[in-house]
């Protein structure tokens, strides 16, 4: 009897996003219904985070139109929501991306986002990885309107194993909140307001326990990186395998980031949405032994190579309908292909060679003057 | 002469002692509700005066009161919010200091109606004298057994305490209050749910305003429907107006939203008119916070009605030609002012205020400083004006609370009706540091906009 009762659960709820309509159970929000959806229908998240309670509604980008409320009560909401943090009702009507007013909203928030980010992708080790870099590929302009000095931070250790880089921070407070809830004694948080805070710690003091490592995992920029892992290589150029050990701390289940059989890194393991992934409706959440300590082959049990999801760049040939940018440089070059780097930067004037006028390829011999005499 | 409720007895010397203020007739209310009425009859006697909260918003206070979840065996709590941080806003201050009492009989009157056993004030850091006074007028009235346990023998206990703010403006937002009342760092939250649900330590919370909660005072003496009678329309009972700027005379004042704009700010009765004889420029009649507006279309409406102080009136043509009622800080502009400056001493105000919680506020109003800076500074561009448009259209309803509206609003209104200004003073960078625009065409009095104008924007 008792479970007859169980299995009738609360009527699901018929939320429509960009015209797909899906059933959920009350209590949902509208960022989690889209991800049953998923696709592009799926707003983007930086500050949510499932699996962090109290996580979300900071960052904006998530922002839908609800066009209409409910079945009950049909009235459109008059500004933007958090999808995030805003709940579905039966009958709700969301529009993502069939909404201009939506995509005005998030192109203003990526560039609000970008205007005091550095931008310096080519040495940030998240580059790959990034959220914000997936992004602004997807909303943001090509040229910023800002004219202003960007703002900075001091670089600061907190750890022996993670180095905070404020500057790239977006401020999403997750980390925060990994401190907050899966570890003890808390001592990180946010200082001073408005443009001028910051995640820190209480004068600077370390960050020591056993699970401070997933930090990083969380971080959605490269704020907080890896030190064990910095500069040593690219992301795209590491493969990723699945691997575990018994571990009496964590769950032991991990991703290996490998060049040859050389591991640089281990990171907990992600899902399609760039969350840890949960085992038994619990997150993975890695120990600090497992992520810093056990960088050798031999100490973990390979399961295989790691199915990769859309947010990470060694995925990019895999993308379905992906929209290559236009090849304009041939034009540039006046409908020939270009010969050689030189023939952009234009160094050919110092040697006074015109490069456009070569028949074939540049060569050594083409810069070198003709022996006297001959 | 308008009708004075709140600030009538203000005068009388010693009324912030208790035993003025009862001589004075002070606790007939607390008298009346909790002998007489009971706790739903005194919500209902709010919600018939139709009084509006004072702090900016206007909501109907009696219905926010009847919003207030009463889920059994959990405590409920009354916040008042004495947080009055924004510039051109002092009336809230000028009650506590002279007559704390009236906020304290107001309080126990509103717990009661509320069903709350424990009071908070929250009070604004900078504010450290008046908690000294607070703290007085609250021990008298617990000594005379106005407070505390079984008061008059009804056998309703209240407890009041006063907590002082650390100095930031955002703790005025009412969750951002909660929060920093809770000790944790005043970030406001994301609603729902609201505080009316869940809110101080997660249990259902009423937030009001100072000047709300003295409010009820004359409500619960006089009756709802006599309060009803006073004001125009919805604006109902008396307000206070902290008038500042080029007037002659500068102070709180107690209107009965009965008078015209033009009244106020030129009658001998209140402001004095414009000081050094000079000229209406301009005038943010709500607070920092509201859009501004021209002497022009703050003395008639887009209409051509006279513009009175009541909360419609003020609104009177959305944000196209109108403003707020807001919080009551009344500040004017005379010819001698630049707006260019004024917008970014505003803008400056809010990036500095901004809690960092959400990127379009943090970002976006440190950004519309510099552009602002950058044209005060004569190193203006011409697209800086479109830019900054469009800067406040994106933060504006995209934040979690309204700071982000209040720092995109003076910077919109601004741009819409000095539009010519800005212009100046990118065109003429040097002339701009030397001298003002001055009242040039646009101010009193001129033609209202042209109805294709006003279809183009909001």
């Amino acid at each position: 009897m008792a479970d007859e009762v169980k299995k009738e659960a609360p009527a699901n709820f018929k939320v429509t996003i960009d015209n797909i309509t899906v059933e959920v159970a009350p209590g949902t929000s509208i960022l989690t219904a889209a991800r049953q959806i998923g696709g592009d229908v799926t707003p983007p998240a930086m500050c949510f985070y499932s699996k962090l309670k109290g996580s979300g509604g900071k960052c904006r980008t998530c922002l839908v139109e609800v066009a209409a409320g409910s079945t009950a009560d049909p009235r459109p909401m008059p500004k933007l929501v958090a999808s995030c943090r805003t709940n579905v009702m039966d009958g709700m009507i969301v529009k993502n991306i069939t909404s201009e007013r939506v995509q005005e909203a998030r192109a203003g928030v990526v560039e609000f986002l970008l205007i005091n980010h550095p931008l310096d992708c080519p040495i940030c080790d998240q580059a790959g990885e990034c959220h914000l870099q997936d992004l602004s590929y997807e909303h943001g302009k090509e040229g910023t309107r800002y004219e202003f000095k960007r703002r900075t931070f001091e670089k600061e250790d907190i750890g022996p194993y993670i180095q905070l880089h404020m500057t790239r921070c977006i401020l999403c407070y997750r980390c925060t909140y990994v401190a907050d809830q899966i570890t003890d004694n808390r001592v990180h948080g946010i200082l001073d307001r408005g443009d001028h805070a910051e995640i820190s710690t209480y004068i600077s003091k370390a960050i020591d326990n056993d699970f401070s490592g997933n930090m990083i995992d969380v971080c959605p920029v490269g704020a907080l990186t890896d030190k064990t892992f910095r500069f040593k290589n690219r992301v795209w150029f590491t493969k990723p395998v699945d691997a575990h050990r018994d571990c009496d701390k964590c769950c032991g289940k991990v991703t290996l980031w490998q060049r040859g059989d050389d591991v640089l890194r281990v990171t907990s393991r992600k899902d399609e949405w760039g969350e840890v992934q949960s085992y038994d409706s619990k997150p993975g959440w890695i120990c600090n032994t497992c992520r810093f300590d056990k960088k050798h082959a031999k100490d973990w049990v390979i399961e295989g190579p790691t199915t990769i999801n859309r947010h990470s760049v060694i995925s990019q040939g895999h993308y379905l309908g992906l929209q290559k940018p236009k090849e304009t440089i041939a034009e540039v070059m006046g409908g020939r292909e270009p010969k050689l780097l030189m023939d952009i930067h234009g160094i050919s004037d110092v040697n006074k060679v015109e490069l456009s006028e070569l028949p074939g390829p540049a060569t050594s011999k083409t810069f070198t003057p003709a022996p006297k005499g001959e | 002469m308008g009708r004075k409720l709140l600030l009538d007895k203000a005068h009388i010397e010693n009324i912030r002692l208790y035993d003025v203020y009862r001589r004075e007739g002070g606790y007939r209310s607390v008298e009346k509700a909790l002998k007489t009425m009971s706790p739903d009859a005194v919500t209902e006697e709010v919600k018939k005066s139709g009084l509006r909260g004072r702090g900016g918003a206007g909501f109907p206070t009696g219905m926010k009161w009847s919003f207030l979840a009463k889920p059994e065996g959990v405590p409920r709590y009354l916040v008042v919010n004495a947080d009055e941080s924004e510039p051109g806003t002092f009336k809230d201050r000028y009650l506590m200091e002279f007559i704390p009492h009236l906020l304290i009989e107001g309080m126990i009157a509103s717990s009661y109606a509320l069903g709350a056993n424990r009071s908070y004030i929250y009070i604004r850091g900078e504010y450290a004298w008046i908690v000294d006074i607070l703290e007085q007028a609250i021990q008298e009235a617990k000594n005379n057994g106005w407070l505390g346990k079984n008061i008059l023998g009804t056998g309703y206990d209240l407890e009041i305490y006063v907590q002082r703010g650390a100095g930031a403006y955002i703790c005025g937002e009412e969750t951002a209050l909660l929060e920093s009342l809770e000790g944790k760092r005043g970030n406001p939250r994301i609603k729902p749910p609201f505080p009316a649900v869940k809110g101080l330590w997660d249990c259902p919370t009423v937030v009001n305003n100072v000047e709300t909660i003295a409010a009820v005072v004359p409500i619960i003496n006089e009756g709802g429907d006599e309060y009803a009678k006073i004001g125009i329309g919805k604006s109902t009972g008396t307000k206070l107006i902290s008038a500042c700027g080029n007037i002659k005379k500068q102070g709180v004042y107690e209107i009965d939203m009965t008078i015209s704009v033009e009244e106020f700010i030129y009658s001998d009765e209140y402001c004095g008119g414009i000081a050094n004889g000079r000229k209406l420029k301009a005038c943010i009649p709500g607070g920092s916070s509201v859009p501004i507006l021209p002497a022009n279309l703050l003395l008639t409406t887009a209409k051509g009605e006279k513009r009175m102080m009541t909360y419609e009136s003020l609104a009177e043509g959305g944000f196209a030609t109108g403003s707020m009622m807001g919080s009551g800080g009344f500040i004017v502009l005379d010819d001698s002012q630049c707006v260019v400056k004024h917008t970014y001493t505003l803008a400056r105000f809010y990036r500095h205020e901004s809690c960092g919680q959400c990127s379009p506020c943090r970002e976006g109003t440190g950004w519309m400083e510099k552009i602002l800076l950058n044209i005060e500074n004569g190193k203006g561009k011409m697209s800086d004006i479109d830019l900054l448009w469009d800067i406040q259209r994106k933060i504006e309803g995209n934040t979690i609370c309204p700071l982000g509206d209040a720092a995109a609003w003076p910077v919109a209104a601004a741009i819409r009706h000095f539009r010519d200004e800005f212009e100046w003073h990118i065109t003429n960078a040097d002339d701009a540091q030397r001298r003002n625009y001055g009242l040039m065409h646009y101010a009193d009095p001129l033609p209202p906009p042209s109805k294709g104008e006003l279809a183009g924007v909001k």
